[in-house]
């Protein structure tokens, strides 16, 4: 067996483009790392998937909101389940969120004053989702509604559209 | 008396129990002392000698230990807090109520978690104040000072988790508002927030994940670094920041 080993291999290649000889000790030294670090890697992928939840117990995204006939004209109503306010106006329907744009406070509709209030920080909208004044960043985004076959009032709260967008009935 | 309560004392080391915890002779010389503090697991840390000037300290060097004293204190009445408590809606909330008013002293344990949690942050501030302007973070105690901004930030996890599982309106809200600016980081931000509440709104799963982050992995993170910390402090040479112009005149 000595013998064998001691007999230089056949050479194709000049020694200085030979790369750098690796023991066996070395080779599976690094061949054990490089798979305990893919192994980590894919651990890691593993938990951050565990901890995300595939089934959400939450008010669902995409909800009938009754009869348009239910909305009197000029009136916000305030869906307290989906957090969103149906606004009819004499042009027709629109659906604004009801989220504060700052930082996820549920706003109020105040009719004495006509605007929507946030209770957290401040910030006042228009009934339509305008901006009055700060700190929220952004105005009161628009859901997309549409009528269902049977006349109801459908919103997709994720479909956000622009806000002069109007539904007509 | 005395010899009595000598020789009782000298009975009970040659009984075998004593022997086979302690393993060794009464500490009465200074190589018994030593071995004393090195084969005890809750000493070995501490340093065989300490320089007299590092004991010779003012009220602001308890502020650590209140500290600690206080973390002591939240594991107690919350383990007891944990027997009457299921992280759970509706139950939570109806939980904390029954704790006030329906659990035999348990209004008592619950404003003694709740008003030690208040005074531990306080503390802890005032303690990375002190160490602050005494210039602790200095070397050898940098190391140390790293430590120790981990165990505010752990302080303040604790807090924070803690703070929903009352599960009442100020609960709601402040972490609806918390998280929403967790998921105000670039790129990662919104992930971040599904996955701490493990959902899109603070609901049973938020209150679950930071229920099990409260009592079980903060503190058992808070428990290891307060270990380092205090080892470090005994290793960086005790408690005293010597400079030239203090030279332990405190």
């Amino acid at each position: 067996m000595n013998e064998t080993r001691s007999t230089p291999t056949p050479n194709h290649r000049a020694a200085s483009q030979r790369p750098a000889e690796v023991s066996r000790r070395d080779f599976l030294g690094e061949i054990t790392m490089g798979a305990l670090g893919v192994a980590g890697l894919g651990g890691a992928a593993l938990t951050y998937q565990y901890f995300s939840p595939n089934v959400l117990f939450e008010p669902s995204t995409n909800f009938r909101a009754g009869n348009p006939d239910l909305y009197p004209v000029n009136s916000v109503t305030f869906l307290q389940e989906q957090q969103v306010y149906i606004v009819r106006t004499s042009g027709g329907f629109y659906a604004v969120s009801a989220v504060c744009t700052h930082l996820g406070c549920v706003t109020q509709w105040k009719p004495e004053a006509n605007i929507i209030a946030c209770p957290c920080h401040g910030s006042k909208f228009e009934p339509n989702g305008k901006k009055i004044e700060g700190p929220a960043p952004r105005p009161l985004p628009h859901f997309s509604v549409t009528l269902t076959a049977d006349g109801e009032l459908l919103v997709d709260k994720l479909q956000v559209i622009k806000a002069d967008q109007v539904l007509n009935v | 008396m005395a010899t009595s309560f000598h020789t009782a004392i000298e009975s009970l080391r040659a009984t075998r129990v004593w022997k086979s915890i302690f393993r060794r002779g009464p500490a009465i010389t200074n190589r018994t002392r030593s071995v004393a503090v090195f084969g005890n697991l809750f000493l070995h840390w501490l340093p065989v000698k300490v320089l007299e000037k590092s004991l010779r300290t003012r009220a602001a060097y308890y502020l650590g230990s209140l500290s600690f004293l206080l973390f002591l204190l939240l594991v107690i009445t919350g383990v007891l807090l944990m027997f009457y408590y299921h992280p759970a809606a509706p139950n939570a909330y109806r939980d904390m109520k029954d704790l006030r008013f329906v659990v035999s002293n348990g209004v008592f344990l619950r404003n003694m978690h709740r008003i030690a949690a208040h005074l531990m942050v306080l503390l802890v501030f005032c303690h990375m104040f002190h160490v602050f302007y005494r210039g602790g973070y200095k070397p050898p105690h940098e190391f140390n000072w790293v430590i120790g901004v981990v165990l505010l930030l752990l302080t303040l996890f604790l807090s924070y988790t803690g703070y929903l599982l009352p599960w009442d309106q100020l609960a709601f809200w402040a972490v609806t508002v918390g998280t929403n600016i967790v998921s105000a980081m670039p790129v990662i931000g919104s992930k971040v927030r599904f996955v701490a509440l493990g959902g899109n709104i603070v609901g049973e799963n938020a209150l679950l994940r930071f229920y099990v982050l409260h009592v079980v992995i903060l503190p058992l993170l808070a428990f290891l670094f307060i270990g380092v910390h205090f080892w470090r402090v005994q290793k960086d040479g005790g408690l005293t920041v010597r400079s030239k112009d203090d030279d332990g005149k405190n």
